[in-house]
């Protein structure tokens, strides 16, 4: 087996090489032109505005989190189910005890409406303002507009 | 790999003057490059392939003039093109983590081609973990992903970069869930092992073997299409709302390695299929008619058409349709698989 995993070893090396020597050639054989305009960043031909490395949605980081469990519960799965025919029942019956406290934590989750991506939360405002009713709510009537 | 060297040493009597070490070493850097260059070739081949078949579906012709026929030579002048091209890197992004997320993405793809069987034995690692070793590195390729989004200060790439983030790693559960019935009824993690367990007609693959393994083939093949971020699970780089995506800020070389690693992802998702799923190596009848490898390939290439076919026949998914169908769709579906073939396993132990 260490045979196998050198193998590994001297690919991983091979494959930092091979990308190490593209860049190198590639520096070699592209032109170098820099320009203000080359190097900021796109914006659909706008002038950038505003940093983009701002506060995210945390939404993300709870898919992260819920991800990090189920993760863990597969990497224990996978040695167990590679010897689960010698093990017989009682491995089975590890199984059910395992997962059944893994969908416990996606029903609470599911419940919590953590799975929702879009939350919806909408809250009308009762705004007082007093403008006048239009006499013909068909029509559109602008005042002190142009004519 | 080991016994063919040691083969090869014994009749070799310029061998047998080095030490055993210096001829492993020097089969494992052939070996790596045989493979390096196979991954390049495939991406490129891929690339060509749904230029074509994409023309095809919209009744359009493709690339036909670049190296004469079927325009054949379009992608590696496409990859010359890319490889002269200059390199920009915007002045306000982080340039070290700029430099090294392309990398990084097109390492875990590369990385995984060691351990894929295309024949009875002929792999480069026989890892006893190999498909564990393959989920393992190839969900490394997120973290380049996630990185290029950021450092590149751009808000198309940090969209794109975020959206990659939740949704890789929402599938990649899905892909490890459906994948551990196979491995249970294999008793393996060998992937050699596992396609040598298929051998003898299409009834032993499997994907046939038991109706909770066909659904979990199923739930596997939906699962990898997200998580290599293919149509209809595109979001990360969806052209009509985030520009390019990730990658909108790269150009030259590196977008050409988060290019290739996308597109050598498209082989490794359906060579894993392949092996676990439908018979690795081995023909649909008892006997073997033709080479293992020829078999192997054609039934990835075929995978690969209908990813393909997939790409250019449904539309895109919303963001919240698509953590929807991860969360409360695949992964209850592929614990009640779990289950499914733990019971089987346990009414019919002899089969």
């Amino acid at each position: 087996m260490e045979f196998h995993f050198a193998t590994v070893l001297v690919f991983l090396l091979i494959g930092v090489g091979f990308v190490a020597f593209t860049l190198l050639l590639s520096k070699i054989m592209r032109p170098f032109a820099p320009g203000a305009e080359k190097a900021s960043i796109y914006e659909c031909g706008e002038r950038p505005t505003g940093s983009p490395w701002i506060k995210f949605n945390i939404r993300f980081y709870v898919v992260a989190l819920i991800f990090v469990v189920f993760d863990v519960e597969v990497v224990l799965l996978y040695p167990w189910a590679s010897i689960y025919r010698e093990m017989g029942l009682i491995s089975f019956v590890y199984l059910l005890i395992f997962l059944v406290s893994l969908v416990e934590a996606l029903a609470y989750v599911w419940k919590k409406g953590d799975l929702e991506w879009v939350r919806p939360q909408v809250r009308r405002e009762e705004v007082d303002a007093r403008i006048p009713k239009p006499d013909r709510p068909d029509r559109i009537v602008v005042r002190g507009g142009q004519p | 790999m080991k016994e063919w060297v040691d083969g090869l040493v014994e009749g070799s009597s310029l061998l047998q003057s080095l030490p055993i070490e210096v001829s492993y070493f020097l089969a494992m850097v052939f070996f790596s490059l045989v493979a390096v260059g196979w991954m390049a070739i495939c991406a490129l081949f891929f690339v060509w392939l749904e230029r074509k078949v994409s023309a095809r579906i919209q009744s359009r012709l493709g690339p036909v003039y670049v190296g004469g026929r079927f325009g054949w030579a379009q992608t590696p002048a496409d990859a010359l093109k890319l490889l002269m091209k200059e390199d920009l890197v915007p002045e306000s992004a982080d340039r070290l983590l700029f430099n090294i997320a392309p990398a990084i993405a097109f390492m875990a793809t590369l990385l995984t081609f060691v351990a894929i069987p295309i024949g009875n034995g002929l792999v480069i690692a026989d890892l006893d973990i190999g498909i564990f070793f393959i989920l393992a590195v190839s969900s490394l390729g997120v973290i380049g992903i996630i990185m290029g989004g950021w450092a590149s200060n751009s808000k198309w790439s940090l969209y794109g970069g975020m959206r990659a983030a939740s949704q890789i790693v929402s599938y990649e559960i899905p892909v490890a869930l459906s994948l551990i019935g196979v491995v249970m009824i294999a008793g393996t993690l060998n992937l050699v092992e596992i396609g040598r367990g298929q051998a003898g007609g299409i009834w032993n693959w499997y994907l046939f073997k038991s109706p909770f393994l066909f659904a979990a083939g199923i739930v596997y093949f939906i699962a990898a299409l997200a998580e290599v971020n293919r149509t209809p699970f595109d979001l990360p780089e969806a052209e009509s709302e985030l520009v390019s995506g990730y990658n909108t800020e790269y150009s030259g070389m590196k977008f050409a390695f988060f290019f290739l690693a996308e597109f050598a992802n498209l082989f490794v998702i359906s060579a894993v299929a392949v092996v676990m799923f439908l018979g690795a190596w081995n023909s649909f009848l008892p006997w073997q008619i033709l080479p293992g490898p020829i078999w192997f390939l054609g039934k990835v290439f075929f995978l690969v058409l209908v990813i393909m076919w997939l790409r250019w026949t449904l539309p895109r998914l919303r963001v919240d349709q698509l953590m929807h169908t991860c969360w409360k769709v695949l992964i209850p579906i592929s614990m009640v698989l779990l289950i499914g073939v733990g019971v089987q396993m346990w009414l019919f132990p002899g089969n």
